[in-house]
């Protein structure tokens, strides 16, 4: 059977057109960024209203739910597009799942950092045995692991293949190691910790949490888009088409 | 099938010649182990109270750094790309591979997992869970091993990069062993855990030997 796909779909293949088609989209998203990301932090810590039982400490939320939503997502694209670059041998996936590493690590970092300094008021305790942080740690790992596999290669095909796998396989592992980590988590924790229920949010709560998502997924593309270019430069400066690019500079 | 059978006892007449690859991981599970009454408390109570966690860590050590070296000899002589080019499957002489491994490590590791048990004041029902989920949860270590294995064959620095692959996969495996054995310790049912180690190893057991095979080919090609 022969499965046809769409036109742009190998368009995306060809790195040229990838650079161009970037080129264009780039300070769109640049711009929605910026736009969302300060009204987001704006109505957010300022005129939210506070939390009625955390007061103004809640506020991190802002940062700390996009963040933790944005590291999972990433790691779906990364394995996606490494799975992409395997089955039709695409360079421009491996180079897209190459920028996302280093990418989503730091934004699990920062999540984790988010989730410490949240937890000290809160819970009493920078970090916490909770099913949820552990279960963002392992994803940390994962990333690591990606990384330094990525490293070690010295040929670049190698080193894209190689990690596709790893991260398909750390892919399939994600649910299994979530559901361990929650079960083993509801049997040895001791009832000392009770996450305060959360309210149901009102909109003005609600509402500027969604734009910073948003906001955070825009940067997340430019960041993406940016390494990828700076990666895709890299690998092409062969072809006459960067070497007359780089004569215009 | 009587290739597999072939596979399976070249692995094993390669593993019996060099018996220290046998006792190594066992005495290096061993050494583990007792590591900790040194570095934390020789009180029993408190050692009763870890040793299901200890033991499993041990094991799981063992296994990670046993594992390091199941694909190296076959890819330093050569033998490894004839496998690959050779008509038979790949993937039956990988699962062969495992299967020996397997043998080698978790297998004998479950066989003296009591005696570490005992040094831990391990109470008497606890034996045989921490038995059953040893032969259960090791195949699974050394399947997911072997990919991490795998990618990492051609390159020359191996072993920490393999536990930084590795590790964070194993830690399901981890938390139904060890939960497996407090389970025996107190009295209750372990068969739910049995259940759970046996459909981790079978979901490996189909998935892993494809991450395995694939792998392979990369690093011999590379």
């Amino acid at each position: 059977m022969k499965i046809s796909m769409p036109r742009w779909f190998y368009q995306l293949a060809s790195p040229r057109w990838f650079y161009e088609f970037t080129g264009k989209l780039l300070p769109w998203f640049g711009i929605a960024t910026l736009v969302l990301l300060s009204v987001g932090t704006i109505w957010g810590l300022v005129f939210a209203p506070a939390d009625y039982q955390q007061g103004n400490s809640f506020r991190i939320i802002y940062v700390h739910v996009p963040s933790s939503i944005l590291a999972q997502s990433c790691y779906m694209l990364m394995a996606v597009a490494g799975a992409i670059g395997l089955i039709w041998k695409m360079k421009m996936a491996h180079i897209v799942a190459q920028a996302c590493a280093p990418i989503g690590a730091s934004i699990a970092i920062m999540s984790l950092a988010t989730g410490a300094i949240w937890g000290k008021p809160t819970w009493g305790a920078w970090w916490v045995w909770d099913a949820r942080l552990t279960a963002m740690l392992v994803l940390l790992f994962l990333y690591i692991g990606v990384i330094a596999l990525q490293a070690a290669f010295e040929n670049k095909a190698s080193a894209d293949k190689a990690s596709a796998i790893l991260s398909l396989v750390g892919l399939v592992n994600i649910p299994i190691i979530k559901y361990s980590v929650e079960w083993w988590n509801t049997l040895h924790q001791p009832a000392t910790f009770t996450v305060t229920e959360k309210p149901a949010m009102p909109p003005e709560m609600w509402i500027p949490l969604l734009i910073m998502v948003l906001g955070f997924y825009c940067f997340f593309a430019v960041i993406l888009m940016g390494r990828a270019r700076v990666e895709l430069l890299e690998r092409e400066k062969r072809s006459d088409w960067v070497k007359q690019l780089i004569a215009k500079y | 099938m009587s290739f597999f059978f072939a596979a399976l006892k070249r692995e094993l007449l390669l593993v019996f010649r060099h018996r220290s690859d046998i006792i190594n991981p066992l005495a290096f599970f061993l050494m583990v182990a007792v590591l900790f009454p040194l570095g934390v408390s020789p009180d029993p109570s408190f050692l009763s109270e870890v040793a299901s966690g200890v033991i499993w860590v041990a094991a799981l050590l063992a296994c990670l750094l046993s594992v390091d070296s199941i694909f190296r000899s076959d890819f330093q002589d050569g033998s490894l790309e004839q496998m690959l080019i050779s008509a038979e499957s790949l993937w039956l002489i990988v699962t062969a591979k495992v299967i020996t491994h397997w043998l080698v490590s978790g297998f004998f590791l479950a066989l003296i997992s009591p005696l570490v048990g005992m040094m831990f004041f391990l109470p008497e029902q606890g034996y045989f869970s921490l038995i059953v989920s040893l032969l259960l949860g090791t195949p699974t270590l050394s399947l997911m091993g072997a990919i991490g294995s795998a990618l990492t064959v051609g390159l020359r620095k191996g072993g920490v990069l393999i536990s930084l692959l590795v590790l964070p996969l194993y830690i399901p495996v981890l938390i139904f062993g060890a939960g497996t054995v407090q389970a025996g310790v107190m009295g209750l049912p372990i068969q739910g855990y049995l259940a759970l180690l046996a459909a981790i190893l079978v979901f490996s057991l189909m998935l892993a030997p494809v991450a395995i095979v694939a792998a392979l080919k990369i690093s011999v090609r590379s």
